[in-house]
């Protein structure tokens, strides 16, 4: 059944979006789609240490995002800069970084474009098996920490006074960011990753009016997204991840329609 | 080592500090169950200060605190509620335990806004607002309620109906109570025990020593000093008929 790369490529992108829909939801509430951006440029660092060192590549894109997130946390104890210049610091230097690193391996033939917007014919199995599993245990850490995580964004000190403790949450909550980069990174692309996280969940957004049915309509959202992009990419011979973020695009363009019929009701 | 079965929470010398700023020093007090404790004070006085401290918010502080209880209600004096979030008060009231919907719909008939469940938080007044927060503090029917200014915005009479029903929440729960007001009126007759803050302790006790004190007169001003002795007047005596004073 997964002979078809094209097939692999649905399964992978739906067992994406299953997991990009909620987390993006947070990176909307939390403000933190710049983090996003930032560990998912970090993210050629770790492919291409994947490669040196013959390593899988999405458990080195993890390590090496997890600990640019820790970077960032302790740049921002030490240093009075404020936090989106630290964000453009770590985001630009470790793609930089990285492509100096990939100037250097010239024994490896890399495939640039499908690093930095998705490949659907580099999915194999095993990427599924990854995408699947890896997202299944993300979703329910997720689950796990859905009240205090959500309880301290709304507002932190109710959270903290109530004994929940945010700050772990936050924690956990960073490590399943740089987890999610890791298993789409294929699928998407590392400069189009946020934008599956986001669009959809803002699309989602026009259209809810509560936190769950947001997270719903954000897994749908990203859902459609999958499938439309990736036919869209097989029928014109596009890059996956392009694709797919402008199918997220067309539908974050309806989800305003609807906004507007709805103020014309009211009124 | 909790000697007192019915203490909540306790301070011991307790203060809080922002880049060597004290915020609040030396605070020593203690809730128990079933008494209502008041922090009063002029602004910047460190009360807020004082109830994230009882509160675990801050933690990098002097003096020690004491919690002997999880089951906490609390409503901050600011809350900054990032209004993209779509969130409903019936949303809000479950953000930090599960409860079930009779129980929602009571706490929110009890501080008068059950009309508003399904309303978006944003398009509250500030007001109800307040009384949202109130109804979600007291819903999970917590031991120990934390209230900073809880009846700002809200319009007079509801402000009294919503003391009265702090005073009642007090009595059935027989939860312990922090209260931070500056309505030394309405406050004053329900209260047990005062402290008076300006950056550390400067009086407590009944609202009938805090009242006599010095230093409080001096914060306060003489009259303010009369509200308090009227109110622990009226609590210790009742005027007859003929007019004459019958102890109680």
């Amino acid at each position: 059944m997964f002979d078809d790369f094209f097939i692999r490529a649905l399964v992978a992108g739906i067992g994406v979006a299953f997991v990009t829909g909620p987390l993006g939801c947070f990176v909307i509430w939390r403000r933190l789609s710049y983090f996003g951006d930032t560990l998912a440029h970090s993210a050629l660092l770790g492919v291409t240490l994947a490669f040196t060192m013959e390593f899988n590549i999405a458990l080195s894109v993890f390590i090496i995002s997890s600990l640019i997130a820790l970077t960032l946390i302790q740049l921002q104890k030490r240093t009075n800069l404020p936090g989106d210049a630290l964000l453009g610091l770590l985001a630009h230097s470790s793609l930089a970084v990285g492509l100096v690193v990939i100037g250097f391996l010239t024994f490896i033939r890399f495939d640039i474009m499908g690093l930095l917007f998705g490949d659907i014919l580099a999915v194999t199995v095993d990427d599924l098996l990854i995408i699947w599993v890896g997202g299944a245990v993300i979703l329910l850490i997720l689950k796990l920490i859905w009240k205090p995580l959500f309880a301290s964004t709304v507002n932190y000190e109710l959270a903290e006074a109530e004994g929940l403790n945010p700050d772990r949450a936050k924690a956990i909550f960073t490590i399943l960011m740089a987890a999610i980069i890791a298993i789409s990174i294929k699928m998407v692309g590392l400069l189009l990753i946020t934008g599956m996280l986001i669009i959809p969940a803002a699309m989602a957004r026009n259209i809810s009016s509560s936190p769950q049915r947001m997270v719903i309509y954000s897994i749908i959202g990203g859902l459609l997204s999958v499938i439309l992009g990736l036919f869209t990419s097989l029928e014109f011979n596009t890059s996956s991840g392009p694709s797919i973020i402008t199918a997220a695009l067309f539908l974050f363009i309806l989800s305003l329609f609807n906004i507007k019929q709805s103020i014309k009701l009211k009124n | 080592m909790n000697a007192n079965q019915n203490i909540l929470v306790k301070l011991k010398d307790a203060g809080f500090k922002i880049n060597d700023k004290w915020l609040v020093q030396g605070v020593s007090l203690q809730v128990e169950k079933g008494k209502i404790v008041t922090l009063i004070g002029p602004n910047g006085s460190g009360k807020s200060t004082t109830a994230k401290i009882a509160l675990g918010i801050y933690k990098k502080i002097e003096g020690e605190v004491e919690k002997y209880t999880n089951k906490i209600g609390y409503v901050p004096q600011k809350i900054s509620i990032d209004w993209t979030l779509p969130l409903r008060v019936n949303d809000f009231m479950v953000l930090t335990e599960s409860l079930k919907n009779e129980i929602i719909d009571e706490a929110l008939s009890l501080t008068g806004v059950i009309h508003l469940k399904d309303k978006n938080l944003g398009d509250l007044s500030g007001g109800e607002f307040q009384r949202v927060l109130l109804a979600r503090a007291i819903s999970k029917k917590p031991e120990l309620l934390v209230l900073d200014e809880p009846v700002q915005g809200v319009d007079f009479t509801g402000e009294i109906a919503l003391y009265e029903l702090i005073k009642k929440i007090s009595d059935e729960l027989n939860c312990g109570i922090l209260l931070i007001s500056h309505d030394l009126h309405t406050v004053m007759s329900a209260t047990d025990h005062v402290v008076c803050l300006n950056g550390h302790v400067c009086c407590s006790g009944t609202p009938m020593d805090v009242a006599k004190n010095n230093e409080y007169k001096a914060l306060f001003g003489e009259q303010a000093s009369q509200i308090l002795s009227r109110y622990e007047h009226r609590h210790d005596h009742i005027h007859t008929d003929e007019g004459k004073i019958k102890k109680n």
